[in-house]
């Protein structure tokens, strides 16, 4: 325990500092195994998943498939790499024996996993764990119980990984969470969109609302219950709050004759900032959602929209063409003096703040490509993740250290599809999804 | 089937006659244009129905990039929409502000909204009275051509004025 916080705090500044670039321990290290953020070159770190123990007979394929989506999260990541089994000279036969380490020195195997998993009559799924650092001959933090059910096994997955990503980067966890997203089909002159939901790595989508309504950029709840997102089901865009867990849905304002989008929740998750369309004239307001008093941020005649709150709910940050073109404005929760950020060349638009607070991740458009970017809240150090016809609306996760966006292809076939990037701008992959997918938002880690 | 649906949906129209909801309307998006039986509310001859009033009147306006202003041309087909709402006073429309591929989705939303409402005003200067217009943005989601460049792009950024039986109350 003293080691992990030892490295949390260490990398924990080392991010506070300066974003961002992994370099690895290689073999010749003389500390514990870590993942060392620095300025430096990738070299991922070779890891063994060897199948869990089952521990009875019922627990033969999941014992399997854990130890796949752990080593499936792990690798996703870009800093871990697996060794494949056929390499492996040790077996695991028994969760409790001692660990044979010369035999995973050997492969170059620098962490080992190894568990066990036992399934009862009734369902309930119970997974061990140990994480091993093979050159230094010992266990790295304590083993770990958890339990479940056969139909959330991936959940237990997905902690077993966080726990040995997190231990090994210092970083928070980010695999046990959901991502809520836009599902296109259809021609691209009259695409049929409806939302779903994920898990983070695109297993068990699930739809929430039909294709009879246009459906827009749906955003989850700090914590991870409800979804706001932008409906035409009266033939206006209106919001709707949805609840996840029974999939009933309510109207968040019902104002005559205007349009309303872009919705977001503070982190109190009773605050909601979004913006309303009258008069061809776009602001941003704020809503009470357990008083219903809406408060009105910005009176400009420029567009403003797109808003976004800080984790510590004192600031807002929008986009506005106020200047001319659309770029970045930061403001107190409670309207006032906006101050721009965005000073580079091109448009900013779809600003969200980080997580962690320090960082703001945005769309750039320029010269007729568009960016996933990222810059410091003051508007400093902006650096570019990502390059394409059209890539836009990022969304953290909930360690924000990877970022998920869409990336549509162009011309009369042109469909979109989720990405994800590492913050550092390495590790760009595409998110399985079974349809065409938009409009990605990140839930928080589940409880 | 095609044609038929779009007959149905008009004939719906007439008999609803919804004060606010866009989905009661014909030619919604401003896609291909109506067509039906001759001397019918589809029939693009009869100087009454909306089909004339789509493709005789003009049913839309064009803008440049990132622009909601109304070129000298879009004035001359509002003037046109003006005069027709003029002599058919049942008629309600609804005005659909649209936005080209190239922008983001929320800020795409608000310029289609611009458009509506620059169509809107000038209609209302011309003697269209406010009750019978009402606005919605579709921002990029319903381009009606589809290739990704310029040639598109300028009949994507449009903004469609859609006609529908009105003057049941709103």
């Amino acid at each position: 325990m003293t080691l992990l916080k030892r490295l949390t705090s260490v990398l924990v500044m080392a991010l506070a500092i300066n974003a961002v670039a992994f370099t690895l321990q290689a073999q010749e290290r003389t500390g514990p195994l870590r993942i060392e953020i620095t300025e430096g070159v990738i070299e991922p770190l070779p890891f063994a998943v060897p199948d869990f123990v089952a521990e009875n007979r019922a627990a033969n394929d999941m014992a399997r498939q854990i130890a796949e989506v752990v080593a499936s999260d792990l690798s996703g990541t870009g800093l871990f790499r697996r060794i494949g089994s056929d390499a492996f000279i040790s077996n695991i036969t028994s969760f409790d024996s001692p660990v044979q380490y010369a035999d995973w020195r050997a492969i170059n195997a620098q962490a080992l996993i190894t568990g066990s998993v036992n399934v009862t009559a009734g369902g309930r799924v119970t997974v061990k764990f140990r994480l091993f650092d093979v050159f230094a001959g010992s266990e790295m933090g304590g083993g770990l119980q958890l339990g479940g059910t056969t139909t959330s096994w991936r959940r237990l997955a997905h902690k077993v990984a966080d726990t040995v990503y997190s231990r090994i980067t210092g970083e928070g966890p980010y695999f046990d969470s959901r991502v809520v997203f836009v599902s296109e089909t259809g021609p691209k002159s009259d695409r049929r969109k409806r939302l779903a939901i994920m898990d983070y790595d695109g297993a068990n989508p699930q739809f929430l609302t039909d294709s009879s309504s246009l459906v827009l950029a749906p955003r989850f709840s700090p914590t991870g219950d409800r979804i706001l997102y932008t409906s035409y089901e009266s033939g206006f865009p209106r919001i709707f709050v949805m609840n996840v867990g029974n999939v009933s849905r309510r109207a968040l304002d019902d104002q005559q004759g205007a349009m309303s989008f872009a919705p977001r929740f503070g982190p109190d998750g009773n605050t909601v900032v979004y913006s309303l369309s009258t008069g061809g004239n776009t602001d941003i307001y704020k809503l009470n959602l357990q008083s219903g008093e809406r408060t009105r941020l910005t009176s400009a005649p420029s567009i403003e929209t797109a808003p976004s709150f800080s984790p510590d709910g004192r600031q807002i940050v929008f986009e506005s063409d106020r200047s001319g073109t659309q770029q970045l404005y930061t403001m107190p929760a409670n309207g006032g003096e906006p101050r721009r950020i965005s000073f580079g060349t091109g448009r900013y638009g779809t600003p969200v703040w980080s997580p962690r607070g320090d960082m703001i991740a945005f769309t750039k458009q320029n010269q007729g490509r568009f960016h996933i970017g990222v810059m410091r809240t003051d508007g400093s150090e902006e650096r570019l993740l990502t390059a394409s016809f059209l890539d836009e609306g990022p969304s953290w996760s909930p360690n924000g250290r990877v970022i998920m966006f869409m990336r549509e292809t162009s011309g009369a076939g042109g469909a979109p599809a989720l990405y994800s990037v590492d913050v550092s701008g390495r590790n760009l992959r595409r998110v399985n999804t079974n349809t065409a997918a938009s409009d990605p938002s990140w839930s928080p880690l589940l409880p | 089937m095609k044609h038929l649906s779009k007959a149905v949906l008009v004939v719906a129209a007439l008999t609803l006659a919804a004060c606010t909801d866009p989905s009661r309307l014909g030619g919604g998006y401003g896609g291909a244009g109506a067509n039906g039986a001759a001397g019918g509310l589809n029939d693009p001859s009869n100087p009454i129905s909306p089909a004339y009033f789509q493709q005789t009147i003009g049913d839309r306006v064009l803008f440049a990039v990132d622009q909601s202003t109304l070129s000298d041309g879009a004035r001359a087909t509002l003037a046109g929409q003006a005069g027709w709402l003029a002599e058919n006073p049942e008629y309600d429309a609804l005005i659909e502000g649209h936005a080209d591929e190239q922008g983001t989705r929320e800020y795409n939303l608000a310029l289609g909204a611009r458009r509506a409402n620059a169509v809107q005003e000038y209609l209302i200067s011309r003697g269209v009275a406010p009750n019978r217009l009402s606005v919605v943005s579709f921002g990029k989601e319903r381009p009606i051509e589809v290739c990704s460049n310029e040639s598109c792009y300028e009949r994507n950024r449009r903004a469609v004025t859609v006609i529908s039986a009105g003057g049941l109350g709103s």
